[in-house]
């Protein structure tokens, strides 16, 4: 079978090497490349050309649709379907629905900020091709990758190899698709 | 070494690699440590315990406990409460202190959330069977149904429901994003192929790349800033189940931050309990070191103090009132049937605690647990103190009555106990206790110089 490139993998012994190759990578002309770490590096995301997060705007989506509909389900619940008189209180006894709404605010905020990372970075996925490199098991340890993808427009085998070898990796190595 | 000197927050001399091996052999070693199997035995036979308690309770009612009019809350609520209390120090210390900038709860925030997790899971078993016909619990949700009736949102319960739920989600959200890079660390790592696949799932294909860092950071910070108002709710929802009524005692303004401040308190005590057998059991000490104890001591001083300073306005208050009722209270509490709980609780929680003060006694590790253990009493008789002495002697003489717990009251707390360690083992056994990728990002060498530009 014969097996598509998805890039090529540079490894580097630490984060410094790394953002460094990056900005070098981005400096060159490369944009579709991915560099991995075993703990987030705040430099790195910056070398490969920062984007903004689009997380925060549906965290505060997520928690005022929770707050509406937590105060919406207790006005409705309270005053539409189901009024009970208690002590002569108003059936819209806002002050006492602030604890749920509350609640509910939480909740959708939180919901929204796990399953709104999770779908940003499409996880869960079951196969990446980065995988396939045997050492990319240390991306998980103590070891950093740069990986330049074939899709990128500036990409060629060779010149690619020949500059990531220029950054003074450990091993630079191909990865199938 | 310097004594005026902090100790680090992680012993010299670690690498990414060995960090990484050091925390994740403890749940990829072949072979489980008998001393684990002895552990997870005796607190399985108190789970079993608590199975035949439930059972129990099922087949006769809750007759079997010891509550009746006019104490209709006891050890169930006492338990529900103590529990709720002890999970809040977990999410103080993965978000309060995250948002802090306060670096030494990297290697204690992952077991104390699974903490939360497991209080949180004892506490629930309270109220649910509290409810005496358990298989009806899910009343308390407000759900379309043919009766055509919805909960009363006016009520403080309602609002525990929804409170104590939404805790026990975030909680568990938290926790498990926080494990997501460690679950990669394991599927990379484990030599078995149940290993890799369970891990595999689990980790839902997470490979470090910067952007998903990015993403994930941003998620994490947004949920211990969602999480620190929470954690202040819920214990705040929890005191107007007594602060709303009119009972004396229960009917304070002080309710509030007093218990928060004591579940603080209470959740610290019990992280120290459990941190200190376990450091000295797994060999972390280099990763949970003096400096985690110490700080830990001064959290639990502080707190203590303020609790201490919640049950001196609760009696000026109830002094100041002016009311009978109210004025009645303390007096009863210190010298009515109670009296020797209450002066345990005050011996327990005020006194013991003020030999923190001393460093001698924060750097002496048999100490700070004998501490953490007593201080774990008090915050139960505390409750116990609240509810039970409140409840037998109201407003009428004639309507007063006491309480004392039977057989079936303990068991059923011990069964929790037991729950919440199996709980603990089994954590301890399949998950790592300590987060590998904050650690990581802690040391020395993951620092990076200014060289790109």
């Amino acid at each position: 079978m014969a097996r598509r490139l998805h890039g090529l993998m540079a490894e580097f012994d630490d984060p410094g090497a790394l953002v460094a190759a990056t900005a070098k990578a981005r400096a060159e002309g490369y944009r579709r490349m991915d560099a991995y770490s075993p703990f987030p590096i705040e430099e790195l995301h910056e070398a490969m050309g920062a984007h903004h997060s689009r997380l925060p705007l549906i965290v505060l989506i997520g928690g005022l649709v929770g707050c509406v509909s937590g105060f919406l389900l207790q006005y409705w619940a309270s005053v539409i379907a189901y009024p009970v008189n208690v002590g002569g209180r108003p059936f819209n006894s806002w002050p006492a629905f602030i604890p749920v709404t509350f609640e509910c605010t939480i909740l959708g905020a939180s919901l929204s900020a796990v399953l709104g990372m999770l779908a940003l970075n499409g996880l869960p996925m079951p196969y990446h091709s980065v995988f396939n490199v045997p050492r990319f098991a240390l991306a998980s340890r103590n070891r950093f990758f740069l990986c330049i993808e074939a899709r990128d427009r500036k990409f060629d085998l060779d010149a690619t190899r020949r500059f990531l070898e220029t950054l003074g990796p450990r091993e630079v190595s191909t990865v199938d698709d | 070494m310097d004594p005026n000197q902090p100790s680090p927050v992680i012993a010299p001399g670690y690498t990414f690699s060995s960090v990484t091996d050091k925390i994740s052999s403890i749940v990829l070693a072949r072979r489980t440590p008998r001393g684990w199997y002895a552990g997870f035995g005796i607190a399985f036979l108190f789970v079993m315990l608590l199975l035949v308690s439930l059972t129990y309770l099922l087949v006769k009612g809750i007759g079997i406990w010891g509550n009746n009019q006019p104490v209709g809350w006891a050890f169930e609520i006492t338990n529900f409460v103590w529990w709720i209390g002890i999970g809040h120090a977990g999410t103080l210390i993965s978000a309060i202190l995250l948002l802090l900038r306060q670096e030494w709860r990297t290697s204690i925030n992952r077991f104390a959330e699974a903490m939360t997790l497991f209080a949180v899971a004892c506490a629930g078993v309270y109220p649910l069977f509290h409810v005496g016909r358990p298989w009806l619990a899910y009343w308390l949700l407000p759900y379309p149904n043919t009766m055509g009736v919805w909960p009363q949102f006016r009520s403080p319960l309602i609002w525990d429901v929804f409170a104590v739920s939404t805790y026990a989600t975030v909680s568990l959200m938290f926790w498990f994003v926080g494990l997501i890079p460690d679950l990669a660390t394991l599927r990379d790592r484990s030599q078995s192929r149940a290993g890799r696949v369970v891990y595999g799932m689990l980790a839902m294909g997470w490979r470090g790349s910067a952007r998903h860092w990015h993403q994930y950071d941003t998620a994490y910070l947004l949920l211990a800033g969602l999480a620190t108002p929470l954690v202040v709710s819920v214990h705040t929802v929890v005191s107007f189940d007594f602060a709303i009524s009119i009972l004396p005692g229960w009917h304070t303004t002080i309710f509030p931050p007093y218990f928060v401040a004591g579940a603080i308190y209470s959740g610290f005590a019990m992280v120290l309990t459990l941190a200190i057998p376990i450091r000295a059991v797994y060999g972390l000490e280099d990763f949970i070191t003096s400096r985690h104890l110490q700080n830990m001591a001064k959290v639990m001083l502080l707190t203590g103090l303020i609790v201490g300073y919640g049950y001196m306005v609760e009696a000026f208050i109830a002094w100041y009132s002016g009311d009978l009722y109210e004025q009645f209270v303390p007096i009863n509490r210190m010298t009515g049937p109670y009296a020797p709980e209450y002066w345990s609780l005050l011996f327990c929680n005020i006194v013991v605690p003020q030999l923190l003060w001393f460093r001698r006694v924060r750097t002496n590790v048999a100490a700070l647990f004998a501490i953490s253990l007593v201080v774990n009493v008090g915050m139960w008789l505390e409750r116990f103190i609240i509810i039970v002495t409140s409840l037998s002697r109201d407003f009428l003489s004639s309507s007063w009555g006491m309480y004392s717990p039977t057989f079936w009251d303990w068991s059923t707390f011990a069964g929790t106990i037991g729950l919440f360690l199996a709980l603990l083992f089994l954590f301890l056994r399949f998950l790592p206790m300590i987060s590998i990728f904050e650690m990581r990002s802690m040391l020395p060498e993951a620092k990076v110089e200014a060289e790109s530009e």
